[in-house]
């Protein structure tokens, strides 16, 4: 176990994180200011991966597919919010998380309708594709791929302006106000009905870029937002429903926990006990270590590491 | 006004009497007339009855929104997978148990592991609510979803053939018409069993804890047994559905398991009604007829679905029941 080899999982961590943010962060504000639920985040990560796939090859250039990625998922997140989100604010989890179930099996399937069962794929494009060194003289040959430092570089921008966003500017006052008492904000004067619009967009932008930028690691498929969704789900609950902050810091813990988890983990099983079901029984621990460190801390903190609304 | 309350109850009551009938004569009719499929999909409808209902004591009746019930139903459905590969076998379970593969010796494990394992998801997802109860639950199931498809043993990610079903006493349950009795009898106790619950002292408790934990504290009565117990019980009655599931099939996999299938037994209470008796039997009824028959007619058929869903959540909250014999009672 070398130096340069933590760092590269290190750094894959980070990079899963990142990725995590992105989607946990329209989620959770999502969560924070309308008081929703939305399980079909991870069919907004879907759709902008398709659309991304299918305008970085039509037009060659994978600057515009990014870009289709997070402007596709925005206006899907507009319609949907305008259809059917509106009508769920006001109702009980149930209904949401119904509702929602029933929004990601209609775009699921209209979507394998529409591109058929076989997943497309993407290449990095060949600016991107280099790699960098990380040597530490014991072994010089190791490297880093440039594309995974800019989806944390990306993630890293993003979390900033987002703060940005929320603490400097009108429209985050509205939304830090609409998340305290939106009766008053609305008696203010304020349309709150385009404050959540525009929320509910912006997440599901945030999604749709999230969803464009792994379309290159990943196939892009059917179903490729549910497991995505699932993670992003503990990591808001981890970080405290309704909080940026929170799902930053959640996301990164996450991410690192599960990849270096995978890779170190039968290592570490391997000096205690030594038979041949620790392969298995260390996959099987790998696969479930972020649920544990998720039940772990909802026993000390229920309410997560940040509180929203505390 | 009273008068047309205990009408409705008893029109409640008429037709849950007569939803049982219904599929207990088309059981019959499809098997006189040599139609071996159509007895195993009436088989399926009343197995995911059977694991609605259990779904629904713990979310129609007190209020818990767990959309982590597929870890009980799949394991339910992998014990009985596990036990007819060993009894097949002639090997021992991993504590040197003697396997068998007679349903009731099964359903007996499925009892004490399923209430075993909601006991310890109980105990901590009930010290949180609402949202955090719901996604709890989820990553526990999904805990469980990771365990079954990272564990080679047992078929991961392939799933586990069962290559003769269970046996149930001295019974063929290779025959559709004994397999659906015995699922139908399963039925009716758990049906008679959450009847009686919700009438008892217990289930009056576990209502009042739905709708306001507060009010039941100041009655004296704890809200977190209470609900803890409801789970547990929910959980033994969705992992029995899920034994029959799997020797329905012959099959059990970690689709079982899935957070699909979590959202497919809420589906069954929804589309029949939130909290009421016949609710999941109507729901699950709805629910396999669209399979079938949309599902026969194009691949995309949960396309239709989550239509009928979203359009029940938005514009027909209450589902079949409340269309048929409107509001829910409160007595």
């Amino acid at each position: 176990m070398t130096a340069a080899l933590f760092l590269e999982q290190l750094l894959n961590g980070l990079q899963l994180g990142m990725t995590l943010f992105l989607m946990s962060a329209g989620l959770t504000l999502v969560f924070g200011v309308m008081g929703l639920i939305n399980l079909a985040h991870g069919s907004l990560y879907m759709i902008g991966a398709f659309c991304c796939a299918t305008i970085t090859n039509m037009t060659g250039s994978f600057l515009l597919g990014l870009l289709a990625g997070f402007v596709g998922a925005a206006i899907a997140g507009l319609i949907i919010e305008v259809v059917v989100i509106r009508k769920l604010y006001d109702r009980d989890h149930l209904d949401q998380v119904l509702a929602t179930f029933a929004l990601i099996l209609i775009i699921s399937e209209g979507t394998s309708w529409i591109f058929g069962s076989s997943p497309l794929y993407l290449s990095i494009p060949s600016w991107l594709s280099g790699s960098i060194p990380l040597s530490f003289g014991e072994d010089s040959n190791s490297s880093y791929p440039i594309y995974r430092l800019v989806i944390i570089a990306i993630g890293l921008i993003i979390a900033y302006s987002l703060y940005l966003l929320i603490t400097k500017t009108r429209l985050g006052m509205r939304i830090r106000a609409g998340e305290s008492d939106r009766e008053m904000i609305a008696a203010l004067g304020v349309n709150i009905r385009v404050i959540y619009s525009l929320i509910f967009a912006l997440g599901a932008a945030l999604a749709g870029l999230a969803g464009s930028l792994v379309s290159t690691l990943y196939s892009v498929e059917v179903g490729m937002g549910e497991p995505v969704l699932i993670l992003a789900l503990v990591v808001i609950v981890i970080g405290g429903i309704g909080s940026v902050k929170g799902a930053l810091v959640a996301s990164i813990l996450v991410g690192l926990v599960d990849t270096l988890g995978r890779v170190f983990l039968p290592n570490i099983l391997a000096l205690f006990i030594d038979n041949s079901q620790v392969a298995t029984l260390s996959a099987s621990l790998a696969s479930v270590l972020v649920y544990i460190l998720m039940a772990v801390i909802l026993a000390i903190r229920p309410q997560g590491l940040f509180p929203a609304n505390a | 006004m009273l008068n047309s309350t205990h009408q409705k109850g008893f029109k409640e009551k008429a037709l849950n009497l007569i939803i049982l009938g219904l599929i207990f004569v088309t059981a019959l009719v499809t098997y006189w007339l040599d139609q071996g499929y159509y007895v195993n999909l009436v088989s399926r409808v009343v197995i995911f009855a059977i694991a609605g209902v259990g779904l629904n004591l713990a979310l129609g009746y007190g209020g818990m929104v767990s959309l982590g019930h597929a870890a009980f139903f799949g394991i339910g459905g992998y014990i009985a997978g596990i036990s007819a590969m060993h009894f097949s076998e002639s090997t021992s379970f991993i504590a040197g148990l003697d396997s068998t593969n007679q349903m009731l010796t099964i359903w007996l494990f499925v009892i004490i592991i399923c209430a075993l394992l909601a006991l310890f998801i109980g105990l901590i997802s009930l010290r949180t609510s609402g949202v955090y109860f719901i996604m709890i639950t989820l990553a526990f199931a999904q805990m469980v979803y990771y365990f079954a498809i990272s564990w080679p043993d047992y078929g991961g990610e392939d799933g586990l053939l069962i290559s003769s079903r269970n046996q149930f006493l001295g019974n063929d349950t290779d025959n559709e018409l004994v397999f659906f009795l015995i699922c139908f009898t399963v039925l009716l106790l758990t049906v008679f069993l959450s009847s009686r619950i919700i009438r008892s002292r217990f289930g009056t408790a576990l209502q009042v804890a739905r709708m306001n934990d507060v009010r039941l504290a100041t009655v004296g009565i704890r809200p977190y047994p209470i609900k803890l117990t409801a789970f547990v019980i929910s959980a033994v009655i969705t992992g029995i559905a899920g034994a029959l599931f799997a020797d329905l099939n012959r099959f059990v996999s970690p689709d079982m398991l899935s957070w699909q299938m979590s959202g497919e037994i809420i589906i069954f209470i929804l589309l029949g009604g939130v909290g009421r008796l016949s609710g999941p039997i109507l729901g699950a009824t709805l629910f396999v007829l669209l399979e079938t028959f949309i599902g026969g007619y194009t691949e995309h058929w949960k396309l239709f679905l989550g239509l009928v869903l979203l359009i029940v959540v938005l514009y027909a909250n209450g589902g079949l029941m409340k269309m048929v014999v409107g509001e829910k009672q409160h007595d």
